[in-house]
């Protein structure tokens, strides 16, 4: 290691900014170098690409590129909110707004840019705003509350995603573009015709080879746009999306050589005319283009890094292919896709009744990729992308490539095979074949772990559909049978054993085993198998053939804490409950002892009840009216609930009401892991329904459908499942939903890990669930209604029935208790609480009996 | 003191747990395929009682039972820690005889 650590300055905390950081991080360079990040805007670099997804749920920490406490962990010093204003090249000195002055051995100037307002008279109006940044949608946000109608004016990329924030937030949305098609460099106009129809289906109005003149007040909006061919066009705001332009002015302020449209000059090393100082992303100009996406930024941030680990590496323009959905449309762009290229042969294939449009571009041999264009359905795009990128030779007839394949005929021209180990896959983070080929050589074995390992499809995902092929022969090749065995005792995954126990009708685990499996089972298929019975019979945990088959929770009805005893937990549907009802919950816990808490879901927790006295209990909580929580099953668990429209000057409807249905309505469904939902009366979502398997939020119109959220150790935001529901349809979703789930999901696998390897993700749900694409959905709301109709309470069952009740004791010949489970009384709480093994050897520990 | 009758027959469960009390001892009994397994009911990973309130089976054709605190897997054969621990749990001589089922307590062995 070298004496000093050098330093390093990152100017701006952009997507590229952020991405060479973490690059160096990667490197392990933060060994030689100390790391300086300044940043212009308040919070860390986010998720630009994604950025109208703000609209439709997504929040500022959703976006977010740096995970909480990135920096401090890495011992990186990050200035956010302070841009640097200047910089001494001679001393090599940063100055930041807020007065900073670091001393950098590096800089790397990664500025980014700022949206292009063409020079339209009255341009600088009120109501004339960019989309680049959250404070920009903020605005936008703020400025559509009191909007009908929205101009977006250019129709490339960026345009077409700020229309669809507009129409997200309501407004009559129009898209204004100068050029004669939409998307003019990318497709071409067979393609942009296409897209533009799809787009007016919609509602959005679209206005091609318009050239705006003039914006001033307006007569029936605020104002009017005023184009050369003398139409005009009334809005409330105007939204400039007419492309970028570089953030050059520091560079500019200290001397460093521009292009003379602006940009930074940079050789193929991205040195700037200072050698000192790098630029990358948005700001930099090489070769004379100014690569205005994210993945040439990252490539550019990588060739730096390379360059920081002394290994020589240049940065020689990049592709600028793109494949995106907008507005709900795929479409993709490869290569040359006007056909330029001199002797370029075209090929279409053009589907009106589908809407889909394809255009491959080859050479004048017909043996290379030249460009194509995809519009309606892309999901050729990652094979052409790779034909493209490595200029493999093309099949016999060019055309199969995007003619459909139908029955009969060869599904795989250029399947995964095909492509060599240096074909880079995920142009986000740069991953090759070899890369994700290493991964499955040092074990990685699904798709989840190679997503995890390389970062592979977790950018924009559009390479997630190749890297799961390649993942999929990779393994295949090596011999791996993708075992998804429950365990030793029966080779079939969890979703299988449902399906077999359903079809042949088998009633008991020794029969199951008989059939299907060998040994004496075990832990992991046992409950599994129970949890099974209880979908498909709704059979009781304490029959005499079930029990064996229980985990101790769902055989003691209870939540086996470290010392042996039980938790219990009262079910509260909605978390409303009596003062009747608490009162009963307070003379319970006084009787037993029971250290009481109220957990995460809006219940009240008694712990520490013996085995011996928990029917005693239950029969007195069962006299007061309250019924099992569940809470030791894979089931239901509670749902959240916020007061709602009841008492909240907020509340749009009764979320209260909703949660008890939906409580009621779900209680004790046996699932391959715990459920938990949550209601909340208004946008504001103080129920956190978001975080959780099934949430529900109310509108204007009518419930919002959010599904396979969750909090935890590994937490996911839920997905909008559908919109303005009413509660018929609503429930209908839920019940087919949760079915669907329950056949089809791994042991111990919540909804959100199940949708996360589910294929064709939510939207294969959505068609099942909504479109009943499987034509499952009648048999999935019979289960449901099965299930619902032979509801029992667990605790109701065990303590009126003799035979199940005498179970609930520690031993067989003895009425004593366990002598070991012994308590301290807490003094912070003053209540108690187990003993610790010094305390027991003390002798200060007592046992706790039930008070008469 | 030899074999002691802890229960009868008709109070053990097929394929699952129960425990009695011997003297101090806190014995744990299993009834899979007609044969009764005592182990004991001190769980050495969690240092609770709670070994029969486990789930029994087999692990590679070896009779286990798996702690319900923290899933420890332990041989009803030898009492030996099959995930790899030095722990164990002592086993009993234990045996059916008409309704009666009978337990050694002072025979333990203990594998370690």
């Amino acid at each position: 290691m070298s004496a000093r650590k050098q330093t390093i300055v990152v100017v701006g905390n952009g997507m590229v900014g952020h991405n060479f950081v973490e690059k160096l991080v990667d490197a392990g360079l933060l060994e030689h170098y100390e790391v300086h990040v300044f940043g212009e805007e308040p919070r860390p670099a986010y998720d630009r690409v994604y950025l109208s997804s703000y609209f439709s749920g997504k929040t500022a920490e959703d976006l977010s590129l740096v995970p909480p406490g990135y920096y401090e962990e890495h011992g990186i010093h990050a200035y956010l909110g302070d841009p640097v204003v200047d910089i001494n090249r001679r001393k090599k000195i940063v100055y930041s707004a807020k007065g900073r002055e670091v001393h950098y051995d590096k800089l790397v100037m990664a500025t980014g840019s700022v949206p292009f307002v063409p020079p339209i008279e009255g341009n600088d109006r009120e109501d004339c705003l960019v989309y680049r940044t959250i404070e920009d949608l903020e605005m936008i946000e703020a400025k559509a509350k009191v909007s009908k109608t929205g101009v977006v004016v250019g129709g490339g990329l960026l345009g077409l995603e700020a229309a669809k924030a507009l129409a997200d937030l309501g407004l009559e949305t129009h898209v204004v573009e100068f050029a004669p098609r939409l998307m003019p460099v990318q497709l071409d106009d067979a393609g942009a015709g296409l897209l533009r129809r799809k787009i007016e289906k919609m509602g959005v109005f679209v206005h091609v080879s318009k050239n705006t003149q003039l914006i001033t007040d307006g007569e029936k909006r605020r104002n009017k746009m005023v184009f050369a061919d003398g139409q005009e066009l009334e809005t409330d705001i105007v939204l400039f999306s007419t492309g970028i332009r570089p953030r050059d002015d520091l560079a500019k302020k200290i001397g460093l050589k521009l292009g003379p449209r602006g940009g930074i000059v940079v050789d193929d090393m991205l040195l700037t005319s200072d050698p000192s100082i790098w630029a990358i992303g948005e700001c930099a100009l090489h070769d004379g283009t100014i690569y205005g996406l994210v993945a040439p930024g990252y490539a550019m941030a990588q060739a730096v890094v390379h360059q920081l680990q002394g290994i020589t590496a240049t940065f020689t323009g990049a592709d600028m292919s793109t494949k995106l959905k907008l507005m709900g449309v795929d479409v993709g762009s490869i290569g040359d896709p006007h056909g330029m290229t001199p002797g370029a042969h075209t090929y279409v294939y053009q589907n009106e009744p589908e809407e889909i449009y394809k255009k491959i571009v080859v050479s004048e041999d017909k043996k290379k990729l030249l460009g194509a264009v995809l519009v309606g359905d892309a999901s050729d795009y990652g094979n052409l992308l790779q034909l493209y990128l490595n200029e493999m030779e093309l099949p016999e007839h060019p055309d199969d490539l995007i003619l459909p394949q139908r029955s009969g005929s060869s599904s795989n021209l250029f399947g995964p095979a095909a492509l060599p180990e240096t074909a880079q896959v995920c142009s986000c983070y740069d991953v090759s074949k070899g890369d994700i080929i290493k991964a499955i050589d040092d074990g990685a074995t699904t798709l989840a772990d190679v997503k995890a390992v390389t970062q592979a499809c977790t950018g924009c995902g559009g390479c997630t559909q190749l890297v799961s092929d390649i993942v999929n022969y990779e393994l295949e090749q090596r011999g791996v049978e993708v075992k998804k065995d429950i365990c030793e005792h029966f080779p079939y995954s969890r979703q299988e054993l449902f399906h077999i126990i359903k079809v042949e009708g088998i009633k008991t685990f020794d029969e199951l085993l008989a059939k299907k499996g060998q040994g004496h089972g075990c832990d992991i298929c046992k409950p599994a198998v129970a949890s099974i019975f209880a979908d498909i019979y709704n059979s009781f945990a304490m029959e005499e053939d079930k029990i064996g088959l229980q985990d101790t929770n769902d055989r003691f009805l209870g939540n086996l804490q470290k010392d042996g005893t039980y938790s219990v937990i009262p079910r509260v549907p909605g978390g409303v409950i009596t003062p009747e009802k608490l009162i009963v919950i307070g003379q319970v816990a006084k009787k037993y002892n029971l250290y009481t808490k109220i957990n995460g879901g809006q219940r009240i927790v008694m712990f520490g009840a013996q085995l011996n006295d928990l029917p005693a209990i239950w029969e007195e909580l069962l006299a007061a009216g309250f019924e099992s929580g569940q809470a030791y099953a894979k089931s239901l668990r509670t749902v959240k609930s916020c007061v709602g429209s009841t008492w909240c000057r907020y509340g749009v409807d009764d979320s209260i009401s909703m949660a008890i249905k939906l409580e009621h309505r779900y209680k004790g469904l046996r699932a391959p892991h715990k459920i938990k939902m949550g209601v909340s009366g208004c946008t504001r979502e103080c129920a956190e329904a978001q975080a959780k398997d099934v949430g529900v939020i109310a509108t204007e119109n009518g419930w919002n459908l959010y599904v396979c959220g969750n909090g935890g150790m590994k937490p996911r935001h839920a997905d909008l499942f559908a919109t303005d529901l009413d509660e018929e349809t609503l429930f209908k979703y839920i019940d087919r939903f949760l079915m669907f789930y329950i056949q089809t999901a791994d042991r111990l696998q919540r909804t959100a890990r199940w949708l996360e390897n589910l294929e064709g993700g939510i939207d294969y749900v959505k068609d099942v669930v909504i479109n009943d694409s499987l034509g499952i959905c009648d048999e999935l709301e019979r289960q449901m209604q099965f299930i619902r109709d032979t509801y029992k309470d667990d605790w109701y069952e065990a303590v009126h029935n003799p035979e199940v009740r005498e179970k609930f004791r520690m031993f067989v010949n003895s009425d004593e208790r366990d002598p070991d489970v012994v308590f301290v009384k807490e003094e912070l709480t003053g209540m108690y609480r187990p003993a610790t093994p010094e305390e027991k050897l003390k002798g200060i520990a007592v046992e706790v009996r039930p008070n008469a | 003191m030899a074999f002691i009758k802890v229960c009868t027959k008709d109070d053990l469960i097929p394929d699952a747990g129960i425990a009695a009390k011997v003297g101090d001892v806190q014995v744990a009994l299993f009834y899979i395929d007609d044969e009764v397994y005592a182990v004991g009911n001190h769980d050495p990973a969690s240092g609770a009682n709670v070994i029969f309130r486990g789930i029994c089976g087999d692990l590679h054709g070896e009779l286990m039972v798996a702690s319900p605190l923290y899933k420890d897997h332990y041989s009803l054969i030898t009492g030996k820690h099959m995930d790899g621990k030095d722990l164990a749990i002592p086993v009993y001589p234990a045996k059916i005889e008409g309704n009666d089922v009978l337990v050694d307590v002072e025979a333990a062995s203990q594998a370690a």
